[in-house]
């Protein structure tokens, strides 16, 4: 069937800001389909309130709204826009929700709006647990005994019934938020309320458990002819009860046999016919390991996190497919676009074995619960692809950057037996290092297997690694030992510690003895047709498929998984980087290992090497494709950590140079750089030791603020407000860190913090603009709200941090992207707290609100155009006028339980949304709301307020209670505010006896729509109400602010959007 | 242990032994499928071949005793990049290398499988043999450039006597050509009451069973070599519903005097996209033939073509209305199986 004539203009939904279980997967997938659709012809209108994406690019779509993806906003761009059709099933649940919203709105059969793809009877059929239950015994497959109930006691009745253990899923939630295990009636009760409370509909499905049944994966598609193909099959290393997003998934399944296989495959088939989707779905399905009893868990009729695994798993763009089946096209219309010469109606043949790793942020949560189960926690993850099961484990155990280069841990080696069965048997995310160390140990493997339910396949590949690690210990120096270890997955890093060895020394020895990797191709047909693609993995093997062209190459270091403080904004540097590159004639290579992102599409570099982001990985292909030079500056801290060993190979560096960059890294290089240059900064110091760290802070007096230096996103960054405190963060948090470098102390300058984002050419500087943050300094400016233009400091300051930011540029001689964070007093006086010599997390934002396409001058400025060539002036870019663009972050916190919502110096955003409009009050809004912080009109407001901050509350207070909130508060604030003439309710503290209602009964009955909460320096612990008056209200869905500049922007957006209620004698008093 | 694999055109890879080590020269193919390597192993069709496997890591479910397509593999080698040493699986009763000994295959293991699909892809099948030295190769190179099978392998895995599998519905006559044992079994589920012949059985013999149709069996080898069983077929055509599959199919399509072409490198795996003519619909169907209808050739012998490769436009499936017989080169699915009932029924 060709493609839909009767329609022209089509809107496609993305899926907003980055949360866990809802990642950069859409922005490829989106952008892809984008792509696909216009490559059709037809015209594309794009809604995303994600800056941060690739997708959200002028050039990806005719029209691009970036705007909250609220009814209200979608229903506007409709009005404006006029589409012909929608298509959500590639924004991932938010899509998914949106064109249901939609639909019930009316809007669409109102404007004769088609929903195209996944159609809102199959969305409905996919997603509402009492018609998906009804649709799998029509077709006869069968699905765990459960019941959807509306309420706790519903659920206990089916517990009396059906026993324990249960699995409690909320209906219509992403990532399974809000579900997990219940193994008795009190944790019953518990999932319950809360997954009834998440649950947009109050709904929840109690099901018997499966657990220690294999859960299979498929990603099938079908299209309007009704062919229904799979794409890919995957299988979890953990069994059922670990969600997939966070389990050790691997592709294709390992342990099933043929029949087995088939069987599954089979039933994915099925249900994509019975749900009538033209595009991709993924089936989720578990399976009894001792006969062929399964059951269908769960379904997305959708492209997913999975199918963007699915794609670069096999090479097959399932994304890219599923948009023109949804306009009409079938799979034998459309040509694989790997192979060129074969059709997408075609089954992909994988000849290696993918392991997918998920990327935990418990790094940055060390009081998090580390006990994964049916709600993800993960915010990204790498993959990788070898020719054996061990190669591709250890590549990706390799890819994650959690300072591990093996299946190793070192406080796992000081581990007591217990310890690591509670850590195994608590399905704990480093029970894969934990069960390695058990079996090294020697200690009974069948107990564990038992225990874990994990097949024992993948117990033999550990034994199998075990066994050459002992091989490789026992045999240093050994080149036929080196020889098999490599071909095992081994990296040099642990190979030359065993040695005794410097690493590039191996490396050396490596190269003399031929033991070298040579590259493969991901063509998805397993080498049956011939192919073009340039998409390639390393393996130990024979024959090497990678040509090297006599073009002048470039590589470009990717940023690797997704964490909190290095998101998808990186990726999005990347992949502008590699694309100017390509349009200067360079040929561009890219290497990376993350297999959500834009940057790892095959069709977006020249060349991409899907591989671990270490020295040896990056050298290898160094060493074959003989570039003029890589660049490290927009893959983030990942790249930038690699400069310094790549080029004690002898490589260059493209851009500014190792040592200028270590200029702005290294602390006294650093402060005498600034004092050449006549800019201050907090006065400060280094200290490698508790000693020196105590008599440092005591010369600058505390508070202080302290972190190690070379960290990202403000890793283990606190305000240390005494000497007790210093010695605990001296001895915790640092341990943290394995890195040799040192600890950074710095005066904590209470003000106003800025940010600039430019770009420099080694003579010339460009500053596209100067962001404002909204709140003080103390708060990480990732987890800030971000504003542009300027909206409360005056030109003077302004100017003078254009100047610095023209002086640092030129001073340390940058080459490229630059990020530098101010922080303003209350004399004004401007203090440079960082300089970050690379592409920032604000890069995408401030380009596509200023119109210059950041990453590309600063990539020309790279290959020496300078910026005047480029036709930019020198100097500073005139503020946009008429406009105000605000980005405000996004939290998972809902998602992590036991993790403090308290912002500070740590990052713990995930993602972020996109603001704009005419005034701050309206962008704001825009922007709160596309973060997810729902704005009533009216409401109540609860107050528990540190006494530092009582004053300053007050007037807040007021504010809420002059445009008619309702205000709350616990005992000591409320009578503040009393004090004060405001009419409160009071509440009780949570331990407190009292006839007054609890502060978290307040917040879980939903009686308050916003909290306001400051706590005291001092008082951090976990067990104090603040901690729980957070916790509650994430979990709760209930935005919280702790700080109070939070509040004050909130209440100017309240203020703007409600009216005067004044009598005319107070008028007539007023004048 | 070290083995080595030579190709006919010289080359040659190093590796570990596998299996057992009764070598026999045999042309080399490759197979996609990532699961089924039981199946593959023990399916009559590569009798005289020698198959890489492209997926790299073979044997991590075991053997298990159902699903075989034979009792007695017949292929002439296996070559894997890695073989599990520990399968998993709960039907699992014995790993690859132990049936492999035990049923006499030679195999390899630890080569660069991909490089050697890459040649044959580019040269099309070539012969193959192993040896354990390198300097055994000049001349088992010579010997491979010099190799003609013996026999048509057809003979070699075709059952010799003639028994019964009784049922209590369709009477029917399968020629045995290299039957798998999972068409044996589709048989049974359908109840038919079926009488399994030897290859060369005549036309009288077959008949004298009163089928009222005839299954020709896939199974290994060129057709154009199986002239006596062609000629048996041309003499049931007409006097009864005839429909053959995979080398079966091969056969009454000559039979009907339609010629073959060689496919390069043939059709061998899981995933080939067949379209149906009559409704365009797509399917994906497993594979396993070196020989394809010639389109033109049909046409002029009165057969209509009903399936198509959709990747290289290869005849898939023919059928002769009047004639009441039909033809196809995938592994039979229920359609396959309905459409012959039909035809036996006397139903269009």
């Amino acid at each position: 069937m060709p493609r839909r004539t009767d329609i022209h203009k089509i809107m496609v939904i993305g899926s907003g800001p980055i949360v866990i279980g809802q990642a950069a997967e859409f922005d490829y997938a989106g952008s892809q389909a984008c792509a696909s659709l216009r490559e059709e012809g037809y015209e594309v209108v794009l809604i995303n309130s994600n800056p941060a994406t690739i997708m959200t690019d002028t050039a990806i779509a005719d029209r691009v709204y970036i705007e909250p993806l609220t009814l209200e906003s979608a229903k506007r761009v409709i009005f404006k826009e006029r589409p012909d059709a929608i298509l959500g099933s590639l924004g991932g649940q938010t899509g998914l929700n949106l064109v249901v919203d939609l639909h019930e709105d009316g809007i669409l059969d109102e404007f004769g709006v088609e929903v195209l793809g996944t159609d809102l009877n199959a969305i409905n059929q996919a997603e509402d647990r009492e018609m998906f239950r009804s649709l799998m015994q029509e077709i006869h497959e069968p699905i765990p005994e459960s019941v959807i109930v509306h309420s706790i006691e519903e659920a206990v009745a089916f517990g009396d019934r059906q026993g324990y253990p249960l699995v409690v899923r909320p209906a219509y939630t992403l990532g399974g938020t809000g579900g997990g295990f219940a193994h008795n009636e009190e944790e019953l009760r518990h999932i319950t309320d809360t997954g009834l409370k998440m649950s947009p509909v109050h709904q929840c499905l109690i099901e018997q458990s499966i657990a220690g049944y294999k859960e299979i994966e498929y990603e099938v598609m079908r299209d309007a002819k009704d062919n229904a193909i799979t794409i890919c099959s995957m299988e979890n290393v953990d069994p059922v009860g670990i969600h997939t997003g966070d389990s050790i998934v691997v592709a294709p399944v390992q342990t099933l046999t043929d029949y087995e296989n088939h069987m599954l495959s089979s039933v994915a088939h099925k249900i994509i016919r019975a749900l009538r989707i033209c595009g991709g779905c993924n089936v989720q399905l578990a399976l009894d390991p001792k006969s062929f009893k399964y059951y269908v868990i769960e379904v997305n009729p959708r492209v997913s996190r999975s199918s963007a695994l699915a794609s670069k798993a096999t090479g097959y763009p399932i994304a890219r497919v599923s948009a023109k089946l949804a306009v009409g096209l079938t799979l034998d219309e459309i040509l694989n676009p790997v192979t060129k010469t074969t059709y997408a109606c075609f089954e992909p043949s994988v000849d290696y074995i993918v392991t997918k790793f998920p990327r935990m942020p418990f790094d940055k949560f060390p009081n998090a619960d580390r006990q994964l189960g049916t709600q993800m926690k993960a915010t990204g993850e790498v993959m990788s692809i070898g020719r054996t099961f061990e190669e591709s484990f250890l590549k990706s155990v390799r890819s994650l950057e959690t300072k591990v280069d093996h299946i190793e841990r070192k406080e796992l080696t000081e581990a007591s037996k217990e310890e690591l069965f509670s850590k195994i048997k608590g399905r704990d995310d480093e029970r894969f290092f934990a069960l390695a160390e058990w079996l090294r140990r020697g200690y009974d493997a069948d107990e564990m297997q038992k225990i874990t339910n994990i097949d024992r396949f993948y117990f033999d590949r550990l034994y199998k690694i075990l066994e050459i690690e002992t091989l490789v210990k026992e045999h240093p120096g050994d080149v036929d030992v080196l020889r098999t270890a490599k071909k095992t997955g081994f990296s040099d890093a642990w190979i030359s510690r065993q040695w005794k060895m410097k690493e590039a020394d191996l490396y050396d020895l490596r190269k003399q003895n031929g033991i070298t990797p040579v590259y493969k191709m991901v063509d998805t047909c397993a080498g049956e047709y011939p192919s073009e693609t340039p998409y390639l993995y390393s393996a130990y093997e024979q024959e090497n498929e990678s040509v090297p062209s006599d073009k002048k190459k470039i590589i470009v270091l990717g940023s690797g998984p997704i964490r909190i403080g290095q998101g998808v904004e990186f990726d999005y540097a990347t992949v502008h980087c590699v694309q100017t590159l390509h349009e200067e004639g360079y040929e561009a290579i890219i290497i990376n290992n993350n297999p959500e992102t834009v940057s790892t599409d095959f069709s977006i570099s020249d060349k991409l090497y899907f591989e671990p982001l270490t020295t040896e990985d990056v050298m290898h292909i160094v060493d074959l494709e003989q570039p003029l030079g890589v660049i490290v500056q927009f893959g983030g801290q990942t790249a930038i950590n690699l400069a310094d060993s790549l080029v004690k190979h002898g490589v260059k560096i493209l851009g500014t140079t190792l040592e200028n960059i270590n200029a702005a890294e290294d602390r006294h290089e650093f402060e005498t750089m600034l004092d050449r240059l006549g800019i201050p900064q907090p006065e400060g110091d280094t200290a490698v030791t508790v000693e020196k760290a105590l008599e440092i802070a005591g010369r600058i007096g505390y508070p202080v603020l302290v972190r190690p230096s070379y960290v990202l996103g403000g890793r283990a960054m606190e305000i240390v407000h005494n000497e007790e405190e210093l010695k605990v963060y001296m001895s915790t948090a640092v341990k943290e860190i394995s890195h040799d470098s040192p600890i950074l102390i710095d005066r904590y300058v209470l003000g106003k913090e800025l940010e600039i984002d430019a770009i420099a050419d080694g003579e010339n500087v460009y500053i596209p603009g100067v962001m404002e943050h909204i709140e003080r300094a103390g708060i990480h400016s990732g987890d800030s709200i971000s504003v542009y233009p300027t909206q409360t400091v005056s030109e003077e300051v302004k100017n003078t941090i254009i100047d610095y930011g023209l002086r640092i540029g030129k001073g340390f001689h940058f080459i490229g992207l630059y990020n530098i964070q101010f922080i303003v007093d209350r004399n004004n006086k401007v203090y440079v707290l960082e300089v970050n010599p690379r592409s920032s997390r604000t890069v995408p934002f401030l380009s596509k609100i200023t119109g210059v396409p950041m990453c590309q001058v600063a990539t020309k400025a790279i290959l020496g155009e300078s910026i005047p060539e480029q036709g930019y002036t020198p100097g500073y870019h005139q503020d946009q006028r008429g406009r105000v663009y605000v980005k405000a972050p996004v939290f998972s916190f809902a998602k992590l339980r036991s993790v403090d919502t308290v912002l500070g110096p740590e990052m713990k955003s995930t993602g972020e949304a996109l603001g704009a409009d005419t005034s701050l009050e309206k962008a704001l809004y825009k922007a709160l709301l596309g973060s997810g912080v729902r704005i009533p009109q009216y409401g109540n407001v609860l107050f528990t307020i540190a006494r530092d901050d009582k004053q300053a509350a007050l007037d807040l207070a007021k504010r809420f209670y002059a445009i008619g909130y309702g205000l709350y508060a616990t005992e000591g604030t409320a009578q503040f505010l009393e004090e004060n003439g405001l009419f409160v309710h009071h509440t009780a503290k949570i331990s407190e006896e009292s006839e007054n209602e609890s502060v978290l009964d307040v917040i879980q009955k939903g009686k308050v729509s916003f909290v306001v909460n400051t706590m005291d320096a001092a008082s951090r612990s976990k067990r104090e109400d603040g901690f729980l008056i957070r916790r509650v209200s994430a979990e709760n869905n209930i935005s919280c602010m702790t700080s109070l500049d939070t509040a004050d922007a909130l209440l100017k957006v309240l203020e703007s959007r409600s009216f005067a209620m004044v009598s005319m004698n107070e008028m007539e008093a007023e004048r | 242990m070290k083995r080595i694999l030579v190709l006919e055109d010289g080359s040659f890879y190093t590796g570990e032994a596998l299996g057992s080590d009764r070598f026999r020269i045999g042309s080399l193919i490759f197979n996609t499928s990532m699961t089924g390597y039981q199946e593959i192993i023990t399916d009559s069709v590569h009798c005289g071949q020698i198959v890489v496997m492209t997926y790299p890591l073979i044997g991590a479910y075991g053997i298990n005793r159902e699903d075989n397509e034979s009792l007695k593999p017949s292929l002439f080698g296996l070559v894997v990049r890695t073989a599990a040493d520990k399968p998993s699986n709960f039907r699992s009763e014995e790993t690859l290398e132990s049936y492999m000994k035990r049923m006499d295959i030679p195999g390899i293991q630890g080569v660069d499988t991909r490089a050697i699909v890459r040649r044959l892809r580019n040269s099309g099948t070539m012969r193959a043999g192993f040896c354990n030295t390198e300097e055994e190769v000049p001349a088992l190179l010579e010997k491979i450039r010099a190799y003609e099978p013996e026999e048509h392998p057809v003979r070699t895995v075709s059952t010799r006597s003639i028994y019964p599998i009784p049922g209590r519905s369709h009477k029917v006559v399968m020629v045995d050509y290299g039957v798998r044992l999972s068409v044996l079994r589709e048989c049974a589920e359908r109840d038919y009451d079926l009488i399994i012949v030897p290859h060369n059985t005549s036309a009288e013999t077959i008949l004298g069973y009163h089928p009222e149709g005839v299954l020709l069996s896939g199974g290994p080898g060129n057709p154009e070599g199986l002239k006596e069983e062609t000629e048996t077929v041309r003499q049931l055509i007409g006097q009864v519903p005839v429909f053959g599959y995979g080398l079966g199919g091969e056969v009454l399509a000559l039979a009907c005097g339609c010629t073959l072409n060689a496919l390069k490198h043939g059709h061998h795996g899981p995933n080939q996209a067949v379209v149906d003519l009559s409704d365009g619909s797509v399917q994906i169907t497993r594979q396993n033939h070196d020989y394809a209808p010639d389109a033109q050739s049909a046409e002029k012998a009165g057969l209509s073509v009903t399936y198509r490769s959709l990747n290289d436009g290869s005849v898939e499936g023919f059928r002769d209305g009047q004639r009441k017989c039909s033809g196809i080169e995938f592994e039979p699915d229920s359609c396959f199986f309905d459409n012959f009932e039909c035809a036996m029924k006397g139903e269009e």
